[in-house]
């Protein structure tokens, strides 16, 4: 299977175990770009080494503007904006509109990876009670890159994978742990 | 979302640059998508050429497109943080210059003026500081002269500038009518607005404080690598330069010249030039 560039992953009510479980899930490192839209009140500070760094050893970042997107590496949209992969394989950040009420927003994250990666980028779904982000993942489907949501059962709020599958027939719905099994075959030439 | 054309739009902006000289085209990719198409939407048409027919043909409808394409929305003491570093840390140093002169950069509709020039007032330095406030768009600055807003552009007003370590009620700064609030004409009294467009325009004053928050990333590496030059050129040695909390001078060669202080506020440095 052909390896994605970049890996974005769109969740809300009920991310951070989510994020957490992923994490755990996935072990060590992989070979895209991991970037992660987390809906979050505007004026949120998060510790995001301390939320989610004693679940895996790859490194986090808060995306700064025109921060690179560079493999193996894990990214989290800063709250209060949106956030885009520019073509030139950069992040970019907006203070535009909110969109579905959220900002950042998951259909901005994956309609700008689907424009700048094409298909080589591969939109992930989890649990939320919002419709944000299923546009975003037709938007990689159409674009021929991979598509996964979180399977209905185990998502804690179901509101987000079901709007997802509505619009989406994806590629793989799955459970944390097999997303992180499948999203494994992805991992760095030596790691374990 | 409407999917834009490539191009079609690299020939809607060379039009207009070419037509009216304002230079989006390097202006970041992704957000200008959304822009665009968002702005059929609203012409009701999937084609760009047909827009740029319609704008070229006519200043007054391309007056109306540009707030679509730009930077239009802001808020009072937006991280007040930030106001609150200038004045611990920012304006006890600024307060040693006999005159001082501060450009904003991308003023908008104008909240970050007033944030500033509110601040200044506390601090005594306003009577002899003199704001220079810019942005591309006239429509932008004519609203920004009014010192004019509505309610809902009030919503964070007395929570942020609380935070910000605001020493008075904030009404004392405006009266409210009819559903609108007008500041203090005093506090634009020495404001001097004028367009300036930050892709094509050069270096106009030597400040002792630029600010220039949440434009930045609206451009791409190239232009942003430009105006931060552009910013380092305008600044008195040793001046000091705001941009947003999460932008960064780091991905452009101007990033050796600015010393990081805190809540991201910068110090010209003392590297030659």
């Amino acid at each position: 299977m052909k390896i994605p560039k970049v890996i974005c992953i769109g969740v809300s009510a009920g991310g951070v175990q989510a994020i957490q479980n992923l994490f755990l899930a996935l072990g060590e490192p992989l070979i895209p770009a991991l970037v992660i839209v987390q809906h979050l009140p505007e004026n949120a500070h998060l510790d995001l080494d301390l939320i989610f760094g004693r679940f895996t050893s790859t490194r986090i970042n808060e995306v700064v503007d025109k921060m690179p997107v560079e493999p193996g590496k894990i990214y989290f949209a800063p709250a209060g904006y949106h956030l885009q992969i520019e073509r030139e394989g950069y992040f970019s950040l907006s203070w535009d509109e909110p969109v579905h009420y959220a900002r950042p927003a998951i259909d901005v994250l994956f309609e700008s990876a689907a424009w700048a990666y094409g298909g080589d980028a591969c939109g992930i779904i989890l649990t939320g009670a919002n419709s944000d982000g299923a546009q975003g993942l037709a938007a990689i489907h159409e674009k021929g890159g991979l598509t996964l949501v979180q399977d209905l059962d185990e998502a804690e709020v179901k509101i987000m994978p079901r709007a997802a599958l509505e619009k989406v027939k994806p590629d793989y719905v799955l459970p944390l742990q097999g997303i992180g099994d499948f999203l494994r075959q992805f991992k760095q030439v030596g790691a374990l | 979302m409407i999917e834009v054309d490539p191009i079609q739009r690299h020939l809607f902006f060379e039009g207009i640059f070419m037509r009216y000289g304002y230079d989006f085209r390097q202006y970041s990719e992704a957000s200008l998508n959304r822009r665009l198409a968002a702005l059929l939407a609203k012409y009701n048409t999937p084609s760009l050429l047909e827009l740029l027919s319609q704008v070229i043909s006519s200043p007054e409808a391309f007056r109306e497109i540009v707030p679509s394409l730009t930077i239009n929305t802001t808020d009072f003491f937006r991280d007040p943080q930030f106001f609150r570093t200038l004045r611990e840390n920012i304006f006890p140093i600024l307060k040693t210059y006999p005159s001082l002169r501060i450009w904003t950069a991308g003023c908008s509709t104008g909240e970050e003026i007033l944030s500033l020039a509110i601040l200044l007032e506390e601090e005594g330095l306003l009577e002899r500081t003199t704001i220079y406030a810019t942005d591309i768009s006239s429509k932008m600055i004519k609203r920004a002269k009014e010192g004019i807003f509505d309610l809902p552009s009030m919503k964070n007003f007395a929570k942020n500038y609380a935070a910000a370590s605001g020493l008075k009620t904030p009404s004392e700064y405006y009266t409210a009518d009819y559903g609108l609030v007008r500041f203090d004409p005093r506090l634009l009294q020495n404001v001097v607005f004028s367009e300036h467009n930050l892709v094509t325009d050069s270096v106009f004053v030597e400040a002792h404080f630029i600010t220039c928050r949440n434009v930045l990333i609206y451009f791409n590496r190239e232009l942003q690598d430009r105006v931060l030059n552009l910013f380092r050129r305008s600044l008195v040695h040793r001046g000091f330069l705001g941009i947003g909390s999460k932008e960064s001078v780091r991905f452009s060669s101007a990033g050796k010249y600015f010393e990081p202080l805190k809540e991201n506020l910068f110090q010209l440095g003392n590297e030659k030039t």
